[in-house]
Parts: structure tokens; sequence; C-alpha cells
């Protein structure tokens, strides 16, 4: 049974930035793409590096040679060891989507009323019921 | 491609200690060499640079992808300087979780082998030996030196082994692949006569500038080119010293090639061993096939390692080269960097292969205990 925790206030993490939180023993990332909150499990499935401090890119494709597009600036995070590519909104990496991936998280942004009233955990928040909060269900 | 996933990667048990045969020191600025040169030279970086055989002095002639020359990017300390210019964070980040029980150091940047002026580029290499006493492995006993040489000047790499080669935390004597003759050429026997001599190896770590395309093809377009080309410049200094006979004159050097890969090891020997069998009359120095001088004199350090789809190929290949001729490394800070909690974890390897690999074959091969 999935739990759902709070991590950050709605506030925290700017567009483009994000956070990483310790949730139920595992270190999530939690990434603010244009105002859309997405969590991914905070380690690559390669070797293990810690994606939430890669950088995060565009995504370049190409039709043939000599031409190139870029699209979804931001959306792409490269591990920062080796620069693997994975999609913050699916955790798929470019490489090999269906078999190399790291886990993506539900994130809600929820009222704080309706928090303290449950069911979800807060770890290391003291919720304000006039504040919005990043909720990740894991 | 691996077919890793978060649900069935697990890091294999951690060992009990590792040798991490290539770790990356760099100098915060240039000024940390200060007190190791004189002001001659300080004077001469300070108005020329420290011009290397490069279009464009003190550049990479192929941009690495990421800064501080190609470096994790979580590496930088929390001062802000370069990736590998800070012991304390090195512990901290790798040598305590790690459990490197030795790390050999591959000081890369800056150095002077590549310098055209020579006695510049031999008091810029003495400077960098003398800084990885005062700041690396002085400080930190798990820390040993490479004592680099300068390739294309042998009787300045005499005289730096004549100054270090006796200092027992210098583990290895190092020049770089790319140079201005292949390697086994005879103008650089001095070194390997010299190594031999001194019972230690020679390590030569990808690198190294030598004015003329990195490829045998000519100058590629694109950086991940150029990353491939440090294996064909492993492959042709293998050819080079084995075919000049240079282990049947010196035939107690051993050679370690740091991050140039070597599941290409066997197929060079099958192809080298085919046409000595047509051409030797041509090299009747060898009595030997080729294969036998690559397996009895070179050592290969394991990252990057290849990651082949099917781990089995990869068993193949080691069973090729050697279980004694693999070295654990972690190219530590670079990006390239296999964390040894993962590094062939995918190749179930026995509890025997594994001491090899992570410990035994490079305290034998560097006399550590």
């Amino acid at each position: 049974m999935p739990q759902r925790y709070v991590v950050a206030t709605a506030g925290e993490i700017p567009v483009g930035g994000s956070k990483a939180a310790t949730v139920a023993g595992r270190e999530i990332g939690i990434f603010n793409l244009g105002g859309e909150y997405f969590a991914l499990l905070n380690r690559c499935p390669h070797e293990g590096g810690p994606l939430c401090k890669g950088r995060r890119t565009a995504l370049f494709e190409s039709k043939r040679p000599g031409t190139f597009t870029s699209s979804r600036p931001g959306e792409i995070l490269r591990c920062p060891w080796h620069g693997w590519e994975f999609d913050i909104r699916t955790g798929r990496s470019y490489c090999d989507p269906d078999k190399v991936r790291t886990r993506a998280y539900a994130v809600t942004v929820e009222p704080g009323r309706h928090l303290v009233e449950g069911p979800y955990t807060a770890e290391t928040y003291s919720v304000s019921v006039d504040e919005n909060y990043i909720v990740v269900e894991v | 491609m691996s077919d890793t996933n978060l649900t069935d990667s697990a890091p294999v048990q951690a060992p009990p200690g590792v040798v991490d045969c290539d770790i990356h020191p760099t100098v915060s600025a240039m000024s940390d060499l200060s007190p190791y040169l004189t002001d001659r030279w300080k004077g001469y970086m300070r108005e020329y640079g420290a011009n290397f055989r490069a279009a464009f002095a003190n550049a990479m002639v192929y941009p690495r992808y990421n800064r501080d020359g190609g470096s994790r990017m979580d590496a930088r300390p929390p001062s802000g300087a370069p990736a590998g210019s800070d012991l304390p964070f090195m512990r901290q980040q790798h040598l305590d979780p790690n459990r490197v029980d030795y790390g050999v150091l591959q000081p890369l940047r800056p150095n002077g082998i590549g310098a055209r002026n020579q006695a510049f580029g031999e008091s810029l290499t003495a400077a960098v030996n003398e800084w990885q006493i005062g700041s690396w492995f002085g400080p930190e006993r798990r820390l040993k030196g490479s004592l680099m040489l300068t390739r294309e000047d042998p009787a300045a790499a005499l005289r730096e082994i004549e100054r270090h080669g006796a200092n027992e935390n210098f583990v290895q004597v190092s020049v770089l692949p790319h140079g201005l003759e292949p390697l086994g050429r005879q103008r650089y026997w001095p070194i390997f006569e010299a190594a031999a001599a001194l019972g230690k190896p020679l390590g030569i770590h990808v690198g190294g500038v030598s004015g003329m395309a990195p490829t045998s093809a000519g100058w590629c377009s694109y950086y991940v080119e150029e990353h491939h080309s440090k294996c064909e410049a492993m492959q042709s200094l293998v050819t080079s010293m084995v075919i000049e006979g240079v282990f049947e004159r010196f035939p107690k050097l051993r050679v370690v090639l740091v991050e140039g890969g070597f599941v290409w090891v066997p197929s060079l020997c099958w192809r080298l061993d085919k046409h000595w069998k047509t051409l030797r009359s041509e090299v009747p120095h060898l009595k030997r096939a080729p294969s036998e001088y690559v397996r009895e004199h070179f050592w290969y350090t394991s990252q990057p390692i290849e990651e082949p789809e099917d781990p089995r190929h990869m068993l193949d290949a080691m069973d090729w080269v050697g279980w004694d001729k693999i070295l654990f490394s972690t190219d530590y800070p670079h990006w390239d960097f296999d964390d040894p909690k993962f590094a062939f974890a995918r190749l179930r390897l026995t509890p025997e292969q594994h001491r090899l690999l992570f410990r035994d074959n490079a305290k034998n091969l560097y006399g550590l205990r």
C-alpha cells in the first residue's frame, strides 16, 4: 500500500530547480518543470550516481547528419557521472527506455488543510493549513 | 547496453577494501606548483603560458563534455575549486566511502610532458612530481604516486628517475601514449631500461598531445570519436613495443595500460600472431609469437570497462586477457568513474576473482602490502 509523504512546500522548489528528500528510506529527487512537479528515485540505474546533481538539458534529436532539433528544454536529466539521459517526466532513459529507467513517483500539490486530515506522513514538516505542499506517493 | 533496472540492480557486497589504480589529482590553480618551480619558470608561465603541442595553448583539442577537464558533476568540493584539487573532499567523497586501501595517482593536468620548450617541460614535470609528494601522498598514506616522465626527452626523464626513482611511494614511472613516434621506437628505450632496472612498472595512462591527428584515420569531428581513439593509441603502442623487441631487450619490464580498455587485446593478439607466422623473417629479433609477449608484460586497468549486452562475453574476454592482469580503477573524479560497488556487478565474480581484480593483482604488481 503506497504511502504519501510531504516533501516540500509548494514555493520551495523554483521553476527549473530540484530538491532531494529522503522518504521511507529512499532518496528521491523532486523536480519543478515549468510549475509541474515530478519525482524520481535519486539513483542512476547504471552505477548509482546521484541523479539530482546532474545537469538538465533539452532533448536533442536529428533527422539526418548535419541537422538537429532541440525541444523540451530542461526536461532531460543527465546523470552527473556518465551523463546518461533520463526523461524527468517518466524516469526512462534515452539509450534504452524500456529496460534502463529510474523509478518515477506520483507527485501532487495539496493544500495544508487536507494534509492535516491525513492519511499523509509528514516526516520533517510541520504542516500549516494555510500553505500548499508537494506530496510524493512512495 | 546494460539491462539493469532499479528493481533487480543491486550492488555487490562491498569488498573489505580496494586498490584504485587510477585517481586524478589536479591543482586548484597553477600557483599550487609555485613552491616547486624556480623564478625563471614561474615567470615563463606567466609570460608565455604552459604551452602544449596544440594550436590553442592549455586547451583540449576536443573539448570534454563536462567541466574541470571532464569531471563528475558532483565532484567539485564545497569551495567550488576544480574537481580533484581538494584532498579532504577526495577522502570524504571517494577514499573513505569506497574503502580505498591504496589509490594510484595519475596527474594529467597540468603536466610538462607535451611542452615544446624542453627545459620548461622538464621543470614543470619535476614540479608536478614534487607536488604529488607535498600535497598528496605525503599527507595521505593511502595514495601512491606515478613518477611522470618527459618521454620525448629521455635524458630529462632519466634525471627525474635519478631524483625520485628510489622513493617507494612512487609506485610506477609514467609516460603518455600519444607521442611523436610509436612508443616502441629505440629513442624511448633508455626510459624502459631505467624502469626495468628500478623494478617498477611503466604506467601508461591514455592521453598526451602529439600535435598529430588523434586517430590513425585522421582528424575526427566529435569528442565521442576522439574518446575511442584512446584505445587505438594503446593498440598501436602495444604493437610497437612488442614488434620492436622491447621485451626481448628488457625481459623484466612490466607495462600497465591505464584507461584504454582491454577487450580488444585478444583480437589484436590473434591478428599479430597470424601476421608473424608469415612475416617473422622481417623481425627475427622476436623469439616468440607476439601474443606471448603481450600475455607476459601487460596489465590493464578496468575503467572505463566495456559493457557488452551479454555479461558472458565480458567473462570470455577476461579469460583471454588473464584474471591476473586486470586491475580495478575508478578514474575518480572524472566523468567515466566506475563505482566499486557496481563495476563488474553483473558478472557474478567468484570471491577469488573478486579478490584478484579489486586488490591482489594491484598489490602484487606495485608491491603494496
